[in-house]
């Protein structure tokens, strides 16, 4: 069966791939969003962030013999509280000033965290085996899905999700929202703001080691592994609107599949295309799709 | 005005700055024998050559006694990170100011390429060791070129034929998409062709990818019998990982077109069991290969891949010729290289081509089966030997304009 | 101010314009390596391109690689395989990063402050993937081989010490050139949107037009900037369209000082300088030290070397009058 002249089983298989990297491009572009959305800032560092993820995985499997799912929940705590730490020393005289100088600096720190790992591990990559609860794949008819790929399209957009639940439908995200919106009155009734935001930097943080630990097994680990990928990512929430965390996690996933079918039709486009939706959605739609004019 | 005040302190300034610049100042060494590596170090095809490559040339220094007729030999080694632009830029540098004497190109055929060029610009002898493009001796041949290991005409006499000949006849590429993976898929396809085989598609990879999964997608729905890995390195056990992963390896057969002791090493002889592969070299084949790889191990606690041992003996028969000609004059070196027949550990009766070809045995080697192997490393069993030019470009092939 | 001490400060500039560019002029005969210096100024040249967007009008365009590099790529494929001479080559080069720069900027202008970096971000990133793919650029290996042919016709450019009074010439002609803009009326514009958009505005001045001829500017200059060290380098590589280098010429422009004229020069030669000591020696930490840099300028050091040493003379001079 063909569509377009191409068989249905390349098709499909694509589109799956593609889906799977749409969740690991909703999921770290809902960090990146959580953290302009709410603090204005744009975490040039993230990527750095999600590889240390990876990293932090890979060192509790290779010295402490934590698993898979032990990981999971280290890793996010253990960057979480780095974010937390650079939150508090670096960004918050920021604040003031103008937000290029935080994009600057987490740019900066991008950097010494990527130049580190490569100095102390080189660029070849570490390998992180699959959990023996996810091994082995299903052969869905038209390819042979590897069962931990699922796990990974269905975490994701269970965070995601949830996430996105927490931040605008709970009293919390309210407080959180509102917070950033006008700390002062906030602080007035009794909020303490400065460290609400420190939590919610750390938060995203948190998102981006998820989805590093998520990948591990997936791509090989290295230093490289963020900036390869962060600036997609910064293209993906641009296209959501830079403000709007249910617009990254759409965008995300959509544009993961719109690169997968490009695979399929058209494969020397396939890294440009998420640029060229961007400029297209710009000139339409300046603030982005689901965006507000900040 | 702003202009005039900035003035002192751009005076200042500039005077440091400048200063910053004293390091690259020009050196003309006449007294050392300095020869340059530059090499990826620290990506990914740095375990076939990099740091235990420079160890390699190390050892042939050692073994000249560490200088010739009162003059020093020294080795420099740089990181060229599998970039062009910063593998010519240090080569240039290295000429002008720190009187390099002779080049020995590391892996990757891009900056092979760029690195020829310069060695031409500057007149000096240049010895590429670990690039596989065999442009280096047809398009982009040059009087200051020597091709030394193997080249991407040898890869695909070998294992194409091998592969065709045992029954993979209909060829999918995967392609690493620079100089080197497009010129192993071309010269690979004109064997393939030339034995009665098909090339049903292709499709390239970034150069260090880290996901192969769509690509193998596309390699599977073509439904040819062999995928041909026109990659090396990181991307190759990468790509092999990921078809056992997604099942390909079921209905294809993977032909590893370039695959050095290291990869297999890393995949392990069950995942790699019965591959062919064409090599210029390996450490179990003869008695001197076994005792250099030794002394290589004790130091390096794993065998030598063939370029590292290409590192050695290239290093090895420069000084050598250095020695017997009493400078280190490019052009009168070079002449004697030429005249010299090349017999060490490496090679047997290996001579240099008009073309800058070093012609010498190639093998035909498959990967032992888990139970065939009675030591660490020992991954190989020699099925062919192409004795001489067998391997190689011949005259009528040749796309050179100094070999007519 | 008093009469002396204006005399005085402007002394000490000519006599600063002076040895600088005497130092310049003298580098290859004192034993400095020209292929070094050319480099530099290269860099610096995209440096003060980049300074003039930035510095002196505002605008952080994260993506200018993306001008300096297409330029590089393009005067590359024409002094190669066109054969074009050398003079005609920088044109294009110009005209190029003019070119790209409309189109970017016809879209960027657009968005403000952030919104316009992440744009520029990611349009240069378009471009970098089409270099990527193109055929003429070579892809992974570099535009390689680029003769440095014959200037004019009457100079040729192939001796390093040729090159390099040509380019100590161009870098002294843009740098004039760039402080010729600030000077005029134009700039006092540019600088006026830079402090106060809202207010440009309302005294009815068009500003998108002014910003968009900026980026315009600054993006050809850019483009001349790579076209140059492609003569220089004799090749073209994906090293300068990628974004990283984007990144480099911020920290350039911010460690020597924003919206001054000597900075971004003092910056290039800095950053150059640095890598090229530090890259044998120390392997992955130059970028770790890049990176330190750029937090600690942010952090403490926003006015950058040439700011700080002017409000150093500043304050001495206010103290020395009080």
């Amino acid at each position: 069966m063909e569509i377009f002249g191409i068989p249905m089983q390349a098709f499909a298989g694509q589109l799956m791939l593609g889906l799977v990297n749409g969740s690991f491009y909703a999921m770290l572009s809902l960090g990146l969003a959580v953290i302009f959305g709410l603090l204005g800032i744009v975490n040039f560092a993230h990527g750095a962030l999600y590889m240390v993820g990876a990293y932090v995985a890979w060192a509790s499997l290779e010295y402490l013999g934590l698993n898979y799912w032990a990981a999971l929940v280290l890793a996010p705590l253990v960057v979480g509280a780095l974010g937390a730490l650079l939150e508090r020393t670096l960004l918050k005289p920021l604040y003031r000033i103008d937000p290029i100088y935080g994009l600057l600096l987490t740019f900066g720190l991008a950097l010494i965290f990527e130049g580190l790992f490569r100095e102390r591990f080189g660029v070849s990559g570490q390998q992180y085996p699959v959990p023996d609860l996810l091994q082995g794949a299903t052969n869905l008819g038209f390819m042979v899905l590897p069962n931990y790929r699922a796990w990974v399209v269905v975490a994701s957009l269970t965070v995601c999700l949830s996430t996105w639940f927490l931040i605008e439908k709970t009293r919390l995200g309210a407080t959180l929202r509102a917070g950033t919106e006008n700390p002062q009155l906030v602080q007035a009734f009794g909020i303490n703001v400065p460290v609400m935001v420190t939590l919610t930097y750390a938060g995203g943080a948190a998102l981006a080691a998820f989805a590093g630990v998520l990948a591990a097994p997936v791509i090989q680990i290295t230093p490289l592994m963020g900036s390869n990928l962060i600036i997609i990512v910064f293209a993906v929430v641009v296209i959501g609107g830079m403000g709007s965390i249910l617009g990254s996690i759409l965008t995300g996933v959509v544009l993961g599949l719109v690169e997968g079918l490009t695979k399929v039709f058209y494969p020397e486009a396939s890294s440009i295309v998420v640029f060229v939706i961007m400029a297209i959605v710009l000139m339409l739609r300046p603030a982005g799709l689901f965006g507000k004019e900040k | 005005m702003k202009l005039k005040k900035t003035a002192a302190a751009c005076t200042l300034a500039c005077a440091a700055m400048l200063g910053a610049a004293v390091p690259a100042q020009a050196q003309i060494s006449g007294d050392v024998i300095r020869i340059g590596l530059i090499t990826d170090m620290a990506s990914l095809y740095a375990d076939i050559d990099g740091p235990a490559g420079a160890d390699a040339i190390r050892m042939a220094i050692a073994d000249m006694g560490g200088a010739i007729a009162g003059k020093k030999i020294e080795l420099v080694v740089a990181d060229h990170q599998n970039k062009p632009d910063i593998a010519a830029a240090k080569a240039r540098e290295w000429f002008d100011t720190q009187g390099l004497d002779m080049l020995i190109g590391g892996t990757s055929s891009g900056t092979n390429l760029a690195m020829s060029k310069i060695a031409l610009e500057k007149k000096k002898p240049f010895i590429s060791v670990g690039a596989a493009t065999s442009a280096l001796t047809n398009e982009q041949c040059s009087p200051y070129t020597v091709h030394y290991a193997y080249d991407t005409v040898a890869l695909a006499k070998g294992t194409g034929n091998a592969v065709v000949n045992a029954g993979g006849k209909s060829w999918y590429f995967l392609t690493a998409d620079y100089a080197f993976g497009a010129q192993l898929q071309n010269d690979t396809s004109t064997i393939v062709k030339a034995a009665g085989g098909t090339i049903v598609g292709s499709v390239k990879h970034p150069l260090s990818a880290s996901d192969f999964s769509s690509f193998l997608l596309q390699a599977q729905s073509s439904k040819a019998q062999i995928l041909g890995l026109a990659n090396a390195g990181g991307d190759t056990i990468n790509a092999i990982k990921a078809a056992n992963e997604f099942g390909i390896t079921k209905t294809m057969k993977l032909a590893g077109l370039l695959m050095f002791i290291n990869d297999i090493h890393s995949l392990g002889l069950k995942a790699t069991q019965g591959m062919y592969l064409t090599d210029s070299w390996y450490w179990n084949r003869d008695a001197d290969a076994r005792a250099w790889s030794r002394r290589f191990f004790e130091k390096q606690k794993r065998m030598p891949s063939s370029i590292q041992a290409a590192d050695y003996s290239a290093a090895l028969q420069y000084l050598g010729a250095v020695k017997a000609v009493g400078s280190d004059d490019a052009d009168k070196v070079l002449a004697h290289m030429r005249k010299t027949k090349i017999n060490d550990m490496f090679a047997k009766g290996g001579y240099i081509r008009e073309d800058g070809r070093m012609v010498h045995d190639m093998y035909l080697m498959q990967v032992k089966a888990p139970s065939e192997s009675t030591e660490p490393w020992d991954y190989y069993k020699v099925v062919q030997t192409f004795k001489g030019e067998a391997a190689w470009t011949t005259k009528a092939e040749s796309k050179c304009a100094l070999w007519k | 101010m008093s009469a002396a001490a204006s005399h005085s400060a402007e002394r000490w500039a000519y006599i600063g314009w002076g040895t600088g560019l005497v130092l310049l002029l003298l580098a290859p005969f004192i034993g400095i390596y020209p292929v070094f210096v050319m480099t530099a100024l290269c860099y610096a040249i995209f440096a003060c391109a980049f300074n003039l967007l930035l510095g002196f009008t505002g605008l952080l365009s994260f993506g200018h690689a993306a001008f300096m590099g297409s330029a590089a790529y393009v005067t590359g494929w024409l002094v190669k395989s066109a054969g074009w001479s050398p003079e005609l080559g920088l044109l294009a080069g110009l005209v190029v990063g003019a070119g790209l720069g409309l189109v970017v900027g016809l879209i960027a202008i657009r968005r403000q402050g952030i919104y316009f970096a992440m744009v520029t971000l990611a349009m240069a990133q378009m471009i970098y993937f089409v270099c990527l793919q193109a055929p003429f650029t070579g892809g992974e290996d570099g535009l390689q081989g680029v003769p440095r042919g014959v200037l004019f016709g009457v100079l040729p450019l192939a001796s390093d010490l040729a090159l390099y009074y040509v380019v100590v010439a161009v870098f002294v002609a843009v740098f004039l050139g760039i402080v010729r803009i600030v000077h005029s009326p134009y700039g006092q514009v540019l600088k006026a949107i830079r402090e106060n958009e809202p207010r440009a505005i309302s005294l009815g001045y068009d500003v998108d037009r002014y910003k968009l001829l900026a980026f315009v500017l600054s993006t050809a200059l850019a483009g001349l900037a790579g076209s140059l060290k492609t003569l220089v380098l004799g090749f073209a590589s994906l090293s300068d369209v990628h974004w990283s280098m984007s990144g480099e010429v911020v920290l350039m422009t911010l460690l020597g000082g924003m919206a001054t004229f000597a900075g971004p020069v003092v910056g290039a030669l800095t950053i150059i300088g640095l890598q090229n000591f530090l890259a044998d020696r120390v392997g992955s930490w130059v970028t770790v030290i890049i990176g330190v840099i750029f937090v600690v300028c942010v952090l403490a050091f926003r006015k950058g070397v040439i700011g700080e040493l002017l409000a150093w003379q500043q304050r001495r001079r206010a103290r020395a009058e009080s």
